[in-house]
């Protein structure tokens, strides 16, 4: 699965105009919930460490590395999402009366 | 079967773009965690998919078990005034990760070099890992520095900014070379020390003052090196999430500059507070204090009160203290409002993080455009360990550092109360006009400490 230079810039001018556009009318309430999402978000790599260190062909030295890559993102996804939920869910609009 | 993938990938994106949409707001917020992690159990599927028939799997699920055994728990435990160090971590650990991967890459797609590593792959693979490596290290020192384990002072030497741009010159060179013939791999090893030496010599003459910016260009870096990774591997899905992750860095980077009136360059090379420790000119000048019996009958009396919250408020973990005066004064019938600034604090929004958590609601937590306009009709305005965010020499005083930054009017207020544990200026070495003024009133103490004190002084004096 591989596509060209010029396919891929396109895909990437886009997204950056699409998150741009989307993170500028986030509210300055939520924004180190944004970053901690955008955190979990970017553990995305976990898909490039899991495609190499399943590798056919992977070296002692690939599966090690990618068995460290694995490690460290599965723990950015794991509490960046629960984290950031922890932290949404504080925000509340009235007082309500326990 | 790389159909399936593929529309997996766009789901999966969709889903991250609708993440953050829906955290626009904090009503929608939770819609948008929950979106997030439907997004990345789609895409871990699709790599699955994509990576089968999946070779050691051991390995795989071994790394994905050990990594949710460590999350939870980080999730759960950590308090909340520990959400910068949890943040400039996470940034280490997943630019780690995309430095591995790509270093992996490298010597992997060695046997087929002159079809897999040429042209743009080679290029993306040398930023994805020059990246990588250097927020690797740059995010454990900014941790280092949020956890105070290293100096807050930023730490110079003379002709660092020389020293570091030739360093990351020889790295650039190195780079070039192994982009041009990619199975010079014997250089890749110094490439990859120049890169984390890089990143620590980057970060460590940043003052503390300034983690906010630093904490958001990380950001960035991390999500731009995931992004570089999507171009080696040529995965648009993580062309895409990188992209997203790398924009709102650059965005909430751009966003805390203008707060301080400063410019990205200035923020990483300009070593701020180091100018004024030694120009301060040390002149007596008096100030007013007072006790705790008195800031709570002048709190009482109030119609409306702006509480002005800074770092101080997260060191002293004062916020269910604040939370508790809130509640009684609102009781009273005194319009309390919070107002923050943009900068307040070790990370974008930390503030309103702190303050959410001791359960205030956010209608009450004011951004400082909006709040500027109310203190001349505001009768107290309580500043809690922030500083200079309120220097009303950032507005009159041209040969001062801060001049310019954009500050909360707190000097317009009717009267002044500034909690402070001493007149030590503050983390810029700048000294506070605020102090001084004659409707000024400081009050000495911890943070916690003091308006433990206040809110014990007020419900006394409602039952005499």
């Amino acid at each position: 699965m591989t596509f060209d230079l010029g396919t891929g810039l396109f895909v990437f001018m886009l997204a950056t105009f699409i998150g741009l556009e989307v993170i500028r009318k986030v509210s300055p309430l939520l924004h180190t919930p944004l970053m901690s999402l955008t955190n979990a978000i970017s553990a995305i790599s976990v898909v490039g460490a899991i495609i190499i260190t399943g590798n056919k062909d992977a070296t002692m030295a690939t599966k090690i590395l990618g068995f460290i890559a694995i490690t460290a993102v599965v723990t950015n996804i794991v509490s960046g999402f629960l984290i950031t939920d922890r932290m949404v869910k504080m925000f509340k609009k009235r007082e309500t009366k326990k | 079967m790389l159909n399936l993938v593929n529309y997996l990938y766009i789901i999966s994106a969709g889903l991250f773009v609708l993440s953050l949409k829906w955290l626009n707001s904090p009503v929608s917020a939770r819609r948008g965690v929950f979106a997030g992690e439907i997004g990345m159990l789609v895409a871990v599927t699709g790599a699955f998919i994509q990576a089968y028939p999946v070779y050691n799997l051991e390995w795989i699920v071994s790394a994905i078990v050990i990594g949710t055994a460590v999350g939870i728990p980080i999730a759960y435990i950590m308090p909340m005034t520990a959400v910068p160090q949890r943040t400039a971590l996470s940034h280490a650990c997943g630019a780690l990760a995309a430095a591995l991967v790509g270093t992996a890459e490298l010597y992997q797609r060695q046997p087929k070099a002159a079809e897999e590593l040429s042209g743009f792959v080679m290029v993306a693979l040398m930023l994805e890992t020059l990246l990588g490596f250097l927020t690797f290290t740059g995010s454990l020192m900014a941790m280092g520095k949020l956890q105070e384990v290293l100096p807050q002072r930023p730490i110079t030497y003379k002709n660092q900014n020389l020293v570091n741009f030739f360093l990351f010159a020889i790295a650039v060179v190195l780079a070039v070379r192994l982009i041009l013939v990619p199975t010079d791999t014997y250089l890749f090893p110094f490439f990859a020390l120049l890169s984390l030496l890089f990143g620590v010599l980057l970060i460590i003459p940043i003052g503390g003052a300034d983690m906010p910016t630093v904490i958001a260009i990380l950001n960035s870096y991390a999500g731009l090196s995931a992004c570089a990774m999507g171009f080696v591997l040529g995965n648009k899905l993580l062309v895409v999430a990188g992209a997203l992750d790398g924009s709102s860095g650059l965005i909430l980077s751009i966003i805390m500059c203008k707060a301080m009136n400063r410019s990205f360059t200035n923020v990483l090379f300009g070593a701020f507070g180091q100018i004024q420790t030694s120009t301060a000119k040390q002149e007596q000048r008096n100030v007013r204090s007072a006790s705790p019996e008195e800031a709570a009958s002048i709190l009482e009396s109030a119609g409306s009160v702006i509480i002005v919250p800074g770092y101080g408020l997260a060191v002293a973990q004062a916020q269910h203290k604040i939370r508790e005066l809130y509640d009684n004064l609102m009781r009273r019938g005194v319009n309390v409002k919070f107002a923050i600034h943009p900068v307040a604090g070790r990370m974008p929004g930390h503030m309103n993080v702190l303050l959410a958590e001791a359960d205030i609601p956010y209608d009450r937590l004011v951004e400082m455009d909006e709040i500027n306009g109310e203190f001349p009709q505001c009768d107290v305005a309580l500043v809690i360990g922030a500083n200079d965010v309120t220097n009303p020499k950032a507005r009159t005083d041209k040969g001062s550092p801060i001049y310019g930054m954009p500050i909360l009017d707190v000097d317009k207020a009717h009267t002044v109360m500034v909690i402070k544990r001493s007149m030590n200026p503050g983390f810029a070495g700048i000294d506070n006009d605020l102090y001084y003024m004659d409707k000024t009133l400081m009050l000495f103490g911890d943070a916690k400490g003091f308006v433990t004190e206040i809110v014990k002084e007020l419900p006394a004096r409602a039952a005499a």
